[in-house]
């Protein structure tokens, strides 16, 4: 869910979307605070690893490679991809945990 | 709790999505950055091109065909002049819109915005010389004249057509890694790009230098020291060659008391990396009987190229070549008629003018015997993250005050300040000569667009199918007395004023000369016979004896012929000092090192190829020996001095070996020949690079130890630059491949009925790091080869080298 969602969101609107779709759907669908980390975790990290792997293989990780090189002095894409993966997934995360935990504040308060 | 748990991780949360979102010092907003959606991820591109594509495009007057060779070269079709000036700007922005903004924001002195205060002082340098009011004076020039105005305008809307498609996803990757955006382009940044060259090739100035040289040893001794012509040279036009014209009446030079108190002003010196080789040959020297032209520009090797190959046809037009990125038209290329390139003058366009002013207001100096009014302009300069930098700089009718009085704060009570008079600050319309130079057909438009070229000024080279050659150098010169300008000129005094201009039909110039060739690198433009005073130096003549030498001997000349002079790594500075150098070293007492040094150098053949053990020790060596003769006399902890040039050191060693100069005043007990001299500079510098590489090994070859590297133009951004590249040559060999200067683009044409050209630069058509052509011609530039230039004669023509057509349609109503 909060992989399509912010699929689609983030074609058209900023990469800091990512937070609000993750926290909007771990608030509707209110899943506890580990399971919303995961969810959030999983289902931004997953989008932005494989749309970015996609892009890897399809510019035979030239730019990948040169990126490597500025950030992180190496030149393996492996870590740059992991950088990825963790940079998307930990906002997820956390937006996730937000979001569910202000569910439960207002179905403590009803 | 629950809710502390909630609100803590919605803070967290959103401290996180911030945090990732912003530039922090250098380090880019990573959220932003690796997002695969809108981050640098959207930069990467895929082998191969889009075969066919049709835009429609507002502001194109009619369909545009562009079409896209295999090393991404456009070829611009347009059905008038405005298109096809339109559409250079917009495939030009596509490949190279960082680039150009970027170069402009430095003319302009506006990196401080995109990098905070780091770069305030060089903004601050750009404004105080006048960079921006330079650039505005030209944009006038441009604008006044209808031609000039529409393709300026024509090429404007076309890079805004394209910077108006872009999305913060598409925005070229060094946007995205400094945190900023593209801002609108405008006629003003063509005028900053042309200012950007001419500070690069026309801003050297020794005045002061040679000012504090005067001051220490005196006017008879510095004009020993540092004369006017230099020993031995092969100048530009043909010594011997006779003006066809009665000179305007040259100022005579007023007595000499130039400026005596002076400021420690830190001008960059002149750049040796940076000059220029070209040449043409006449038909009668060549195996098809047509002329063949060559040109290498030495620039900076930067990533993105400074260079832009394109096409341009249009009804009145057929012209291939380099542009610079950042300005309309073709600046060294050919069509089916003419061939032209360029190199640098280096004439003395420069000069500093000492400033006395009535008060410590500031707001009137003396000139003759009036006080005149000094304008104020102001000078905001923006930087990012820190309040704006407010700078009032002072003009006088001479020009801007670079360095105030109040900046030296341990100067005397007099109000003094250097007013910098400098070609750049000129009206001109100098775009005008490449528009002319683009559709020529004959000599006489040669020479027609030639007068409207202003700065900075070239050496213009030129070949047509017609059979004539000629070369001019050329450019707007003032009318000085002898010297004028060697040194600091009083401000006070109008005889020091610039007396007009040398009027540019009486500039040098020759065509078709008996020799059958033409040539220019930068060395002087004429013998001492020519009555105006241009400067006193220029480059050492070593490049142009070498391929004066090669030509004279050169018969039935082909493209490879004169592609292997491109590429010619004899080092001629070295065949002149070894066999005066060698035999004054005295071996006893050598290391192993040395004596295995010695060895490898007498039996050296002059070649600077990328192995050579020989040229690594003979550039040490010059070095140390340079120092070793000059340093005890010309070094002063308190005032900036100069050695003098290499062809007065040469005539030194070779004529005067009982010279004073030789003995080191800073050992009074001791006298030292030149033996000792010499003898003591090869043992320093061949200890020196066994400090630094060990035993004599493969880290002493010149490719290794010359470290030639073409750098991204930020600094440090190794990760998009190619660094040490295995060629051979350097400063002051044909093939001038140096550290971190080089040739920027070589061609070569062979004129006729069907014009054939090839050429090359160390980079790329694309800017974009994250693209397959961002530097794919490097090694075909490094191991000396050519591409043909693909010179199509319509937009229907088919050729396998073709790979993408881009049609621009004006936008349907």
């Amino acid at each position: 869910m909060i992989a399509l969602l912010s699929a689609i969101a983030q074609l058209f609107l900023p990469w800091w979307v990512i937070a609000v779709v993750a926290f909007t759907v771990c608030f509707w669908r209110k899943p506890s605070g580990g399971r919303a980390f995961l969810s959030g975790f999983l289902g931004i990290g997953l989008v932005w690893l494989l749309y970015a792997l996609l892009i890897h293989l399809r510019t035979d990780g030239l730019l990948t490679a040169r990126m490597a090189e500025l950030l992180f002095k190496s030149s393996s894409p492996a870590l740059l991809l992991l950088v990825t993966l963790l940079i998307g997934g930990l906002v997820g995360g956390f937006a996730g945990v937000a979001g569910s935990g202000m569910r439960q504040v207002f179905s403590t308060n009803s | 709790m629950r809710r502390l748990k909630a609100l803590l991780f919605g803070a967290v949360t959103i401290a996180l999505t911030i945090a990732l979102n912003r530039q922090w010092g250098s380090v880019p907003a990573f959220g932003r950055l690796l997002s695969p959606f809108e981050g640098f991820w959207q930069n990467a591109e895929k082998p191969g091109m889009e075969p066919e594509q049709t835009l429609s495009i507002p502001g194109a007057r009619e369909e545009i065909v562009v079409r896209y060779d295999e090393l991404g070269v456009p070829h611009i079709f347009a059905r008038n002049d405005y298109d096809v000036y339109f559409a250079q700007g917009y495939v030009t922005a596509r490949d190279r819109l960082w680039q150009m903004e970027f170069q402009t924001h430095a003319a302009a002195g506006r990196i401080s915005e995109l990098i905070g205060d780091r770069a305030l002082e060089l903004d601050r340098y750009n404004r105080r010389l006048g960079m921006v009011y330079g650039a505005e004076q030209t944009l006038r020039g441009m604008m006044a004249d209808p031609v000039s105005r529409e393709v300026v305008e024509a090429y404007t809307a076309g890079i805004n057509a394209w910077i108006n498609r872009l999305r913060p996803s598409t925005y070229p990757l060094e946007y995205k890694l400094l945190g900023y955006s593209p801002e609108p382009w405008t006629p003003l940044k063509v005028a900053l790009l042309l200012k950007q060259m001419t500070q690069t090739l026309a801003a050297g100035a020794d005045d002061l230098l040679m000012t504090n040289v005067l001051q220490k040893l005196g006017p008879a001794v510095t004009a020993n020291l540092f004369p006017d012509y230099p020993f031995r040279e092969d100048p530009i036009i043909p010594a011997g060659t006779k003006w066809d014209f009665s000179p305007a009446t040259i100022p005579l030079p007023p007595p000499l008391n130039g400026p005596d108190s002076l400021l420690s002003l830190h001008w960059p010196g002149h750049d040796h990396g940076v000059g220029s080789n070209n040449w043409a040959v006449g038909g009668q020297k060549t195996a098809g009987g047509y002329p063949i032209l060559a040109n290498d520009p030495h620039l900076n090797l930067t990533l993105p190229s400074i260079w832009y190959q394109i096409q341009l046809v249009s009804p009145t037009m057929n012209v291939y070549g380099v542009s610079l990125p950042g300005s309309p038209a073709v600046i060294i290329g050919f069509n089916r008629d003419v061939a032209w390139g360029v190199t640098n003058v280096g004439a003395d366009v420069l000069d500093f003018y000492k400033i006395r002013f009535r008060d410590g207001r500031r707001t009137e100096y003396l000139h003759g015997n009036q006080w005149k009014p000094v304008r104020r302009r102001v000078e905001v300069i923006r930087v990012k993250g820190k309040p704006d930098v407010v700078d009032t700089v002072l003009y006088t009718h001479h020009g801007p005050i670079v360095y105030r009085p109040d900046e030296k704060p341990f100067r005397n009570n007099i109000p003094v300040g250097y007013a910098a008079r400098w070609v750049a600050h000129e009206v001109d319309n100098t775009l005008k000569t490449f528009h002319i130079l683009n559709r020529a057909v004959t000599y006489d438009d040669y020479v027609k667009a030639l007068a409207f070229y202003s700065a900075p000024a070239q050496n213009f080279v030129f070949a047509n199918a017609r059979k004539d050659i000629a070369i001019s150098p050329n450019g707007r010169f003032p009318l000085k007395w002898r010297d004028q300008g060697k040194f600091l000129l009083d401000g006070t005094n109008p005889a020091h004023d610039w007396q007009g201009w040398v009027p540019a039909d009486q500039n040098p110039r020759v065509k078709n000369p008996p020799r059958g060739f033409v040539s220019s690198a930068n060395q002087s433009p004429t013998d001492p016979g020519y009555p105006y005073y241009l400067n006193w130096e220029f480059e050492s003549p070593e490049r142009a004896m070498r391929i004066n030498q090669t030509l004279a001997a050169m018969q039935r000349a082909t493209v490879d012929s004169i592609r292997r002079l491109q590429n010619d790594v004899y080092n001629l500075r070295a065949a002149r000092f070894l066999p005066v150098l060698l035999p004054r070293v005295r071996r006893n007492g050598f290391t192993a090192v040395q004596a295995q040094a010695l060895t490898t150098l007498s039996r050296w053949n002059y070649q600077n190829d990328t192995a050579s053990v020989g040229a690594t020790i003979f550039g040490e060596w010059i070095d140390f020996l340079d120092d070793a003769i000059w340093q005890d006399e010309l070094s002063d902890p308190s005032r900036p001095l100069r050695h003098p040039n290499i062809s007065r050191t040469l005539q030194l060693l070779t004529e005067e070996p009982a010279s004073v100069w030789f003995d080191n005043v800073r050992t009074p007990d001791r006298k030292e020949t030149i033996d000792d001299i010499v003898t003591g500079s090869f043992r320093a510098a061949v200890d020196s690079l066994a400090a630094r590489y060990g035993p004599v090994g493969a880290r002493w070859h010149w490719a290794s130890h010359k470290g030639t590297g073409i750098r991204h133009l930020i600094p440090g951004l190794d990760a998009f630059s190619r660094l040490n590249v295995q060629i051979g040559g350097g400063p002051n060999i044909v093939n001038a491949a140096g550290r971190r200067a080089g040739p920027s683009w070589r061609m070569v044409v062979q004129t006729g009925p069907a014009v054939r050209a090839y050429g090359v630069y160390p980079g790329g058509q694309s800017g974009n790091p994250g693209s397959p052509y961002y530097m794919n011609m490097i090694d075909t530039w490094r191991k000396g080869e050519l591409y043909e230039l693909l010179y199509l004669k319509s937009a229907a023509d088919s050729h396998p080298r073709l790979k993408s057509t881009l049609k621009l349609t004006p936008e349907t109503k």
